[in-house]
């Protein structure tokens, strides 16, 4: 049933996924075999079915709105590939302006 | 020759270490030992940190001498799958996007052992991202069945069960999202334990399928494995899904079974769609081996039916998959993680991802943005969704007329590296065990004979929510008449 090809490039696009041109053609045929499988669950009659997000119960989770203590601001940045003097995340320029292009 | 400290059961490592027969520093450098020599063949671990461990193994001996043990099993070492968070260790998910990552935090899991004396040993392999079920999907090594080391160990807890199999660690712990557990314990002849949805808190696992995930023990006995969920499985308050109730005692409960393997009165259900077709002839003779034994211990087989099984496979990878393009669009280089400079902010994430993750992952970052793209989420996600309800409802049936379910974990027994190079082939290798997760139930792989090339072959019980302490029981009499 799945006769529109997908448009891997967009799907890519969405994902912000980079893919090398090679890559993009086999995961296309494979992603486009894939479909063609979990098509089968258009033969299930799901009319007044309701849909199951996850399988845990359904309970209130109540705690008391007390402060506790974070992870040190150091040990959170220690992973960061790059920061500011160590107080912060060094992010790519996010704005166009002064020094973008 | 004598058995290696490390590939002992934690019951004979607690009764060792309360006898004064060896201490926890002699388990963690025997177990360093078989990292050194008997993993360079098998590759079970990506990483250890020696110098942690046995400063731990120290302060776990000083407690014991001052008559201060946290629990019978302060001192012993258990395994932990690399996307388990371990204070001040790698946390790589065996991704190169993850591999500069040291977690700056435990997993709950991983404090509830450190509080019952356990030392957590090591980073295990694993698929990448938990994707996969050979554990070929690793970004660092190939992890090889201790079997037979031309097949795979499984996945995507490859590395966990390899590395008890192998008899390099007592236990591991290891996460099942599809069957990540209980497959690979089955290729390597070792005990593995799905639990209930919810039943061991999830913070610090690294999220993949958020509503399937579930971390689990893997054992060389079922009462290893009852005391290693026993001692990670409760309420916690940084997982607003994990479950509430206290938990029964599997300890106890995996004693009784093995003390008096006695099954009268219990009815086990033999879903005839995991027995129609599909199974390959050496697993299904070992299956009716285990079902013998199990009507000799007084058990009464029931024919039950679980009527959407053939869609499982459908609906597991939408719902995963959609769930992991959702959950791994969060590792975008920024904060943390092997950051890839683009043109701009935007182009970096493609880089970064681009070059960070593997052709398994992204095929699944793939499919499950699609399916959640608009003009295909009603098709595809939301009917998943939906036929995910029709599964769960065929257990809640099927559970009326049985105790527990037994059937098979896998078709074959462990394949060959290589073998399966085609997706679809793959993800259909996973069809006994994936239903489960979907239905939130609980159910464990238990070693119950070979099959071709004298592979380990295991069986799937299968047990309602909460319903671990009827496995430990039911499993622990079959393992007792199966002799161990």
């Amino acid at each position: 049933m799945a006769e529109d090809r997908i448009d891997i490039g967009y799907v890519a696009q969405l994902a912000r996924l980079e893919l090398p041109a090679g890559q993009a053609e086999r995961l296309q045929g494979e992603l486009e075999s894939i479909v063609r499988y979990i098509d089968e669950l258009k033969e299930v009659d799901v009319t007044g079915v309701e849909p199951t997000a996850h399988a845990a119960r359904l309970f209130n989770v109540w705690r008391e709105d007390a402060a506790a203590e974070s992870l040190p601001r150091e040990t959170m940045l220690a992973n960061a590939p790059a920061t500011v003097d160590g107080e912060l995340i060094r992010v790519p320029q996010v704005l166009p302006g002064e020094g973008s292009n | 020759m004598e058995k290696m400290l490390c590939s002992r059961t934690l019951s004979e490592l607690a009764a060792g270490l309360k006898s004064r027969e060896f201490s926890s520093v002699e388990i963690v450098r025997s177990a360093l030992d078989a990292v050194g020599s008997r993993d360079t063949e098998v590759k079970a671990f990506l990483g250890v940190s020696p110098e942690h461990a046995l400063r731990e193994a120290e302060a776990a001996d000083a407690r014991r001498a001052k008559g201060e043990a946290l629990s019978a099993w302060d001192g012993i070492p258990i395994g932990i799958k690399d996307n388990i968070a371990v204070k001040g260790e790698r946390l790589s998910c065996a991704s190169k996007l993850l591999e500069p990552v040291v977690s700056p935090y435990d997993a709950t899991a991983v404090v509830n052992l450190r509080r019952r004396g356990f030392i957590p040993f090591g980073r295990l392999n694993m698929d990448e991202f938990a994707m996969g079920s050979s554990c070929e999907n690793s970004a660092f090594q190939k992890t090889a069945n201790p079997h037979d080391t031309t097949r795979v160990p499984g996945g995507s807890s490859g590395g966990s069960a390899a590395a008890v199999a192998a008899g390099l660690v007592p236990a591991a712990l290891g996460s099942d999202t599809g069957g990540s557990i209980r497959q690979p314990a089955a290729f390597c002849g070792v005990v593995g334990v799905k639990p209930t949805y919810g039943r061991v808190s999830r913070y610090g696992l690294v999220a993949f399928a958020s509503s399937l995930d579930q971390i689990g023990p893997l054992a060389n006995t079922v009462e290893d494995a009852a005391a290693l969920l026993a001692a990670t499985a409760g309420a916690d308050k940084m997982d607003c899904t994990c479950l509430p109730d206290a938990c029964d005692d599997y300890l106890r409960a995996a004693l009784d079974g093995a003390a008096a393997p006695d099954l009268k009165g219990v009815r086990v259900g033999l879903p005839e769609e995991y027995f129609a077709s599909g199974c390959s002839p050496d697993v299904r003779k070992v299956l009716d081996g285990a079902i013998n034994k199990i009507e000799a211990l007084g058990a009464t087989p029931v024919k039950v039916t679980l009527p959407h099984t053939k869609y499982a496979v459908a609906v597991y990878y939408i719902v995963a998959t959609a769930e992991a393009s959702a959950n791994l669009a969060r590792f975008d280089g920024i904060r943390y993680g092997d950051r890839k400079d683009g043109a701009d902010l935007i182009d970096g994430y493609f880089k970064s991802r681009g070059a960070g993750f593997g052709s398994e992952v992204k095929r699944r970052i793939l499919l499950g943005t699609y399916v959640l793209s608009s003009g295909y989420y009603d098709a595809y996600y939301l009917r998943a969704q939906k036929v995910r309800t029709l599964i769960r409802q065929d257990f809640t049936e099927a559970f009326k007329s049985c105790d527990v379910m037994l059937a098979p974990v896998t078709p074959t027994v462990a394949f060959h590296f290589g073998e399966k190079s085609d997706p679809l082939q793959m993800y259909l290798s996973d069809i006994y065990t994936i239903a489960l997760n979907l239905s939130g139930c609980c159910g464990m792989s238990l070693p119950a004979g070979t099959g071709e090339g004298n592979m380990p072959v295991g069986v799937q019980l299968m047990a309602p929510e909460l319903g671990e302490a009827r496995l430990f029981r039911t499993a622990a009499a079959l393992e007792t008449a199966l002799g161990k």
